[in-house]
């Protein structure tokens, strides 16, 4: 057998797949929500040009779980705190992208520092450390699992009840203000709410790789369409597709979740990309903008 | 709320367009000022705009225009004295503002067409779920029909040429029906042909519905025409009047306190020697040079 072999079948393993199929049911269930809330959180990621704020805020939700993971207490509320605080700040301290961007470039090593520290510190099963980094996914337990649907529950309500306005002040900040959109507010209700989601992708896929379920299917959608109702949709498709195929993929192998996932998540951008070279429009194919033709 | 507006029929009231003199003010200023910190950019402003009247507020960088689109949409208090929009304060009338924004501050980048952009103008300000879909996607068909966007209502803005994207917002402006439009610089970066279409686009809305304009440009030419009074802001005051009263080498000489020469070549006006304050603190680009340049030059 060359290496070559051996290396693949550590990477596809299907011995005993019922088995274990039953062992992740929760993951399966949990991983279909996070898809659900980092698809649509995503669209807003792109539309406000927030990746680099996700991975600030991952950090230190990485920072709250290995905290609460020393403290032996619940380790998603532990990363849901981290998170809060994180997207708290953020929102606060960068209403601008200038001033937003080097807020997270001071928070995020600080909080990616503390969250070694808490590591370091910890004297329990190595997998659960190297789990918050890169992902688990037998991680979900049922107590877990009701704080994850729970609080993916709340992004959906908060995300459902905001999406206009937000969309409105996310594209044309301008107008959406003298219409009296409360701009800043929902800026900061949606940083937390960013939070919330990331918090929960940080169970699942691990703090380094959060961006692959809440930026890369939004980004790879927008590729393909610029239909209100299709992107998200198709952010929602493309993440939870990436979710449960990297965690069926992943299920008999000992190797963590995330390659799986990033590599499906990379691929369907990468269609996407190729699918979408959007159609030059018609530039100067004799339409032009002539008189107008005002019907008032 | 969340009615959906038509196109007001018949109560313009204006017969062939221009100011209708005897009607209240859509917008009045008295004794008006405002100040940042301890700079007031100006003073003691006296000015009411009347239905279908076409105001042009003009000067040079840093002279208060952009602050003035701020105080009219409410989002900046004045100092002093009293800013009303059909008589009450601008907040609670957002409905009845149309707000043309420079096209610039518009993201090419975002995931959108032509279509969303004239419907946030109607529910975007709306939270929950949306409500009367079909008869508010009936109306952004109206709008963009009436604005000539139609056929480029699915292209995202991102692929919209300059002048496209102005005409869809201008739809976006006019879609609760307002009785005010309040246009910031709409010419900006637009090339002739594309200034001339949006100027005669905002001036057939008037025209039809009496909606009075105030129109914030540093560049008077493009809308001469159809300009009924000026309202002209410099560092040393301000001055209200037709552009024939206050375009003259006198008026702006002392506005400026310096010789200022207003000539007059082919119905065009150029302006020679207003100084421009450097450093001036508003978005509008900083080019004095190529502004008076461009004064001067039409085909």
């Amino acid at each position: 057998m060359t290496l070559a072999d051996g290396i693949w079948q550590q990477i596809f393993v299907f011995d005993d797949y019922g088995e274990l199929l039953a062992l992740v049911r929760n993951s399966l269930v949990a991983g279909a929500a996070l898809g659900l809330i980092g698809g649509l959180a995503g669209v807003f990621v792109i539309l406000r040009d927030l990746p680099f704020a996700v991975h600030g805020i991952s950090e230190l939700s990485f920072a709250g779980a290995s905290a609460a993971l020393l403290m032996g207490v619940n380790v998603v509320a532990g990363s849901i705190i981290g998170s809060l605080v994180a997207a708290a700040v953020i929102g606060v301290m960068g209403a601008r992208a200038r001033d937003r961007n080097s807020a997270i470039g001071i928070i995020m090593p600080f909080g990616l520092g503390l969250g070694v520290l808490f590591l370091a510190l910890y004297k329990g099963r190595a997998a659960n450390k190297f789990g918050l980094l890169t992902g688990q996914i037998v991680a979900v337990d049922t107590p877990q699992m009701t704080w994850l649907l729970a609080t993916s529950a709340v992004v959906l309500i908060a995300l459902a009840v905001m999406w206009r306005p937000l969309s409105f002040a996310s594209a044309d900040p301008d107008v959406a203000e003298a219409r009296g959109v409360p701009v800043r507010g929902l800026s900061l209700a949606f940083m937390l709410v960013l939070g919330l989601a990331v918090a929960l992708s940080v169970q699942v896929v691990g703090a380094l790789l959060v961006l692959t379920l809440v930026v890369t299917p939004a980004a790879a959608a927008v590729r393909v369409t610029a239909s209100p109702v299709l992107l998200p949709v198709l952010s929602v498709v493309f993440a939870v597709v990436s979710i449960e195929g990297g965690i069926l993929l992943a299920l008999g192998s000992s190797i963590p979740i995330s390659p799986y996932v990033t590599t499906i998540s990379f691929a369907l951008y990468a269609v996407c990309r190729l699918v979408g070279v959007r159609p030059r429009r018609r530039r100067g194919a004799g339409r032009r903008v002539t008189a107008p033709e005002p019907a008032f | 709320m969340a009615s959906v507006p038509h196109a007001r029929e018949g109560d313009a009231g204006t017969g062939e367009g221009g100011a209708d003199d005897g009607a209240a003010p859509v917008v009045a200023l008295r004794g008006a000022a405002l100040s940042y910190g301890a700079r007031t950019v100006w003073r003691d402003l006296e000015l009411e705009v009347r239905p279908g009247e076409f105001v042009a507020v003009l000067g040079p960088n840093g002279s208060g225009k952009t602050s003035l689109v701020r105080a009219l949409l409410g989002r900046w208090e004045l100092s002093a004295g009293t800013l009303t929009v059909l008589g009450r304060p601008p907040r609670e009338v957002s409905r009845q503002i149309g707000y043309v924004p420079q096209q610039a501050a518009l993201s090419t980048q975002a995931p959108l067409r032509a279509r969303e952009l004239v419907r946030f103008g109607i529910d975007g300000h709306r939270f929950g779920p949306a409500r009367r879909t079909r008869a508010v996607r009936r109306r952004v068909d109206e709008i963009l029909r009436e604005v000539g966007a139609l056929s480029y209502a699915d292209v995202p803005l991102g692929l919209l040429s300059g002048g496209e994207r102005q005409r869809v917002r201008i739809g976006q402006a006019l879609a609760t029906d307002p009785r005010i439009l309040l246009c910031d610089e709409p010419l900006l970066s637009l090339d002739l042909h594309h200034q001339r279409a949006v100027t005669e686009l905002i001036d057939a809305r008037r025209r039809a519905h009496g909606t009075a304009v105030v129109f914030v440009t540093h560049e008077i030419n493009p809308v001469l025409g159809l300009v009924d009074r000026v309202l002209y802001l410099a560092p040393g005051g301000h001055r209200v009047g037709t552009p024939d009263e206050v375009l003259t080498s006198e008026a702006l000489s002392r506005l400026y306190g310096t010789r200022v020469e207003v000539v007059r070549v082919h119905g065009r006006v150029v302006v020679v020697g207003a100084p421009d304050s450097p450093g001036a603190p508003e978005g509008t680009p900083h080019h004095p040079q190529e502004l008076h340049e461009r004064d001067g030059v039409r085909p």
